[in-house]
Parts: structure tokens; sequence; C-alpha cells
């Protein structure tokens, strides 16, 4: 059988994953992610009596330290696999892939293991946002002179 | 090519498994399950070298021979190296053959243990294999606790270990014949969707056995494949018909048996070296022995996945082997 009638054969006999329902699950937590973060800001610059933007700080240190410890317990994955992009696409997500891949090598050696093998997954994230963020400064820069 | 066998029997077969086939439809088939994925070791891969152990351990005892009987012991898993294996190999200390063709293993470790059988060569001959979940997830796709969304088609390796005992002495079940496979490569490159990577395989597999045996698909009591997975399974059945205008009725594929694809999440089904044989050494021999299969074809599908190959844009290759099962006739 050629190649191209295989393919055809092939996605008959593949279900379609549920993109929408997929789609609003990760909508859904995603935004109850979102609006736990502002009432965690709202929270640490009312109480500890801290401008907004150092409360942001605050905000995304605690929920990188409950992801990586809901991670270290076990659980996290199947809220991820729940979840989706919900969990993947905020900080937690970032957190989550950092502190899997550290557990998955914790018995290969400080440096050989968890050193070396850490940012396995979130080492791209890493390298693009840095280099995406260099070039969208670059292009502000030469479009609006650095103001806005 | 295949291979005609007068001499060569497997007398006896052992199986341990995992945390999630002790759960599954074939939970009282298996020799010993573990509760955990670590088996009482410190690291996935020392608790899946460990379940070879167990298995061969629990196969020596079944057929009353220490580890200075046996002439050859041929083992293969997933893993780099075939680490699981040399270290079950080096504290068993039996003369040892590592083999790999991913998860059609434990067919080809059955195909080169009758040649040797068969001319005499050795007397006997332990084949192992082994597969675990975590282990494969970390070598093959992401940290086991990063639990990443994955689709449908996506198979769950299995985790255990089967072991077979081979020898002339007449008893047990029959090798009657082994069929080897080739490469097929039908440019399949999702990492995905394994099934759809080896049905041609195992319909090319199938095929030749056919052909060089001079056989009706209707000869067989069940072909067996392992493992395709629910929509692997559908695939090879619409392969082989329009393909091949044959229509594969006592099919079934161990992928779906192993677990319960409906109520356990195991997406599509079953995968792994272990699969093809946790099922047939147990379930399906159990069901030979009480005489309600005499003929099996058991065709172990195995996708030579390599994660650097496929982010080199490459597909995924795949391989069948095919080895008759009878029972004994009076």
């Amino acid at each position: 059988m050629e190649k191209n009638k295989y393919k055809d054969l092939v996605n008959k006999h593949t279900p379609n994953e549920n993109r929408l329902y997929n789609g609003m699950i990760a909508f859904i937590t995603g935004g109850l992610m979102g609006a736990l973060g502002e009432l965690l800001r709202q929270i640490y610059a009312y109480y500890l009596n801290i401008p907004t933007s150092e409360a942001t700080i605050f905000m995304i240190i605690t929920l990188i330290f409950i992801g990586c410890l809901f991670t270290c317990f076990g659980f996290f994955d199947k809220w991820v696999n729940f979840a989706k992009c919900g969990l993947i696409v905020p900080i937690t997500g970032f957190a989550h892939a950092m502190m899997s891949a550290a557990l998955e090598y914790r018995k290969e050696g400080l440096v050989t293991g968890i050193g070396a093998n850490m940012f396995k997954l979130a080492g791209s994230v890493i390298i693009f946002g840095v280099v995406s963020a260099y070039t969208f400064g670059l292009i502000r820069l030469l479009l609006f002179g650095g103001v806005i | 090519m295949t291979f005609k066998y007068d001499n060569v029997y497997i007398n006896n077969a052992s199986t341990v498994a995992g945390p999630y086939e002790q759960k599954g439809p074939l939970k009282n088939y298996y020799d010993a399950t573990y509760d955990d994925f670590y088996s009482e070791m410190d690291t996935f891969e020392q608790a899946e070298s460990k379940m070879i152990e167990d298995s061969v351990s629990i196969l020596l005892s079944k057929v009353g021979k220490t580890k200075f009987d046996i002439d050859l012991f041929i083992s293969g898993d997933l893993l780099n190296q075939l680490v699981s294996s040399n270290y079950a190999a080096s504290n068993l200390s039996i003369p040892f053959m590592g083999v790999y063709n991913a998860c059609a293993t434990s067919v080809e470790g059955l195909i080169i243990a009758s040649n040797m059988v068969e001319s005499k060569q050795i007397k006997n001959c332990i084949c192992a294999v082994s597969s675990h979940n975590n282990t494969a997830e970390k070598q093959f796709r992401y940290p086991v606790e990063y639990g990443g969304p994955k689709p449908k088609t996506t198979t769950f390796t299995t985790t255990g270990s089967a072991s077979a005992y081979l020898s002339s002495n007449k008893e047990g079940i029959k090798i009657e014949s082994g069929t080897v496979g080739k490469v097929v490569d039908l440019g399949v490159t999702d990492v995905y969707h394994m099934g759809a990577v080896m049905a041609p395989a195992a319909a090319d597999t199938i095929i030749t056995h056919l052909k060089d045996t001079k056989r009706e698909i209707g000869y067989y009591d069940i072909i067996l494949t392992g493992d395709l997975g629910v929509y692997g399974r559908d695939i090879l059945k619409e392969y082989m018909k329009t393909e091949y205008g044959i229509e594969l009725k006592n099919y079934n594929d161990t992928a779906c048996m192993i677990f319960d694809t409906d109520k356990q999440p195991v997406y599509a089904g079953g995968s792994g070296p272990a699969c093809a044989p946790l099922v047939t050494y147990s379930y399906v021999f159990n069901k030979m022995k009480k005489k309600e299969y005499a003929r099996v074809l058991l065709v172990a599908t195995g996708a030579l996945h390599s994660p650097t190959m496929v982010n080199q844009k490459l597909s995924i290759p795949a391989i069948a082997h095919a080895i008759s099962l009878e029972v004994i006739s009076e």
C-alpha cells in the first residue's frame, strides 16, 4: 500500500480529540488560576501593605511553590492531565516541568542527574522566552524608541 | 522466512506483572504481581531488572531446575543498552544473549531459542522479556510526574516480565513454526500512534507466514497480535481486507486484553515487550491447556522507535515476528 493511501486509512481509524471540551476545561481552569493569582496579589498588597507590583512577585513565588509541592506529593500530574493547558500555560506549568524532571533524575546524582536534566523540559521555554523577549524588545526600541 | 520445528516445546512459563495489570481483566492468571512500581527496589530501572529475576526464579521452581541446569538465557527489554536484562543476567549467571526488537522481542527470543533447541545445539533455554511503564516513559517520553496530556491513540506500556522454558521434552505447548518478519515503514511519524506504525508489519508477517506454510487464515483458532491497541487493531483488520482480501475473524490484540480499556486509564491499551507474552503465557496457555484453543498464531509487533530519529524527522519503522503454538497431539 502506498504511504498516502495508508495515511488515509490511519486517519479513518484515528479518533478525533475533543478539542472543544479540552479547550473549555483549559479555559476554565486557566481562568481560575488567573483569579487565584489576582486574589493572592490583592491579599498580599492589602495585608503586607506593599505596592501591587511587589505583591505580584510574592504571588508568583507562592504559585511556583504550590506547583512544586503538589508535584512532589505526586498528584499534580493527574491535575495537569485533566486540566491540560489550564495548568501548563500558567507559571505552575513551568514549575511543574522543572520539578518533575528533577524528581525523575534525583537518583542519578546531584550534578549528573538533577543538575543536568532539570531543564530538560523547561529549557526550551527559557531559551525561546529570552530570544522572543530580546526580539520584541528590539522591535519596540526601533519602532517607538523604547518610550512606551 | 519461516522455520518449521518438530521437537521444540514450551514446557512451562511464568509471568509477573505490575500494579495496573493487577487490576486488569487477567489479574488471576499471573504468577505474581507487584503493588507498586518500585517492587522494593530503589529505582524503576532496578525494579524492572528485579522483575526479570523474579519471573526466572519462579519459572525455575516450576520446572524443578536450578540455574546451573540452564544452557542459555535470552532476554530483552526496551531500555538503552538492555540494562534490565543485562543486570538480571549478571545476577543469574546463565550464558546470556540480549535481544532487541522493541515489543516483538519476546517472539524474536523464542525463534532464536527454538532454532537452537531444534538443532540440538542446546538442551534447554529460558526466554525472558520485561517492560516497565515508568522506565519507558522516562526514556521515550516525558518525566513520569509530568503527566502531559496524550491523545487517545497512545498505548500504555505494561509493567512486568514473562519467561518461558524451552526444551525438546514433549510437554506443555508445542512451538510448531516461527516466521521472521521484515522491517516495514509506511511513513507514520506519530509517536502517539504506535498501532498505526506497527499494523503493516503485522499484516506483512501474517501473510508471509500463511504463504510459507501454505495455510488459510482459518487454520488458526485465534490469531493474536501484540500490541496494536484498540485503533491499531481496526487499522490492521481493514488493511488486511483492502490489501490482501483477508478477513480477520478469529483475531484479537493482546494490548486490548491485558487492560480494561473502558475502565482503566490506559488510552488505547497496553504495549511494551512484556504485553504479548504476559497475555499469552498466562491466559492463552490456560485456554490451550483446557483445549479451548488448539492452534494459536502469536504475532508480536514492535515499533522500532527512537526519539533521536523521530526528532530528525524520520518516520518510525516497525517489525513483527510470528510464532505458531499448538496443543500437543496425543
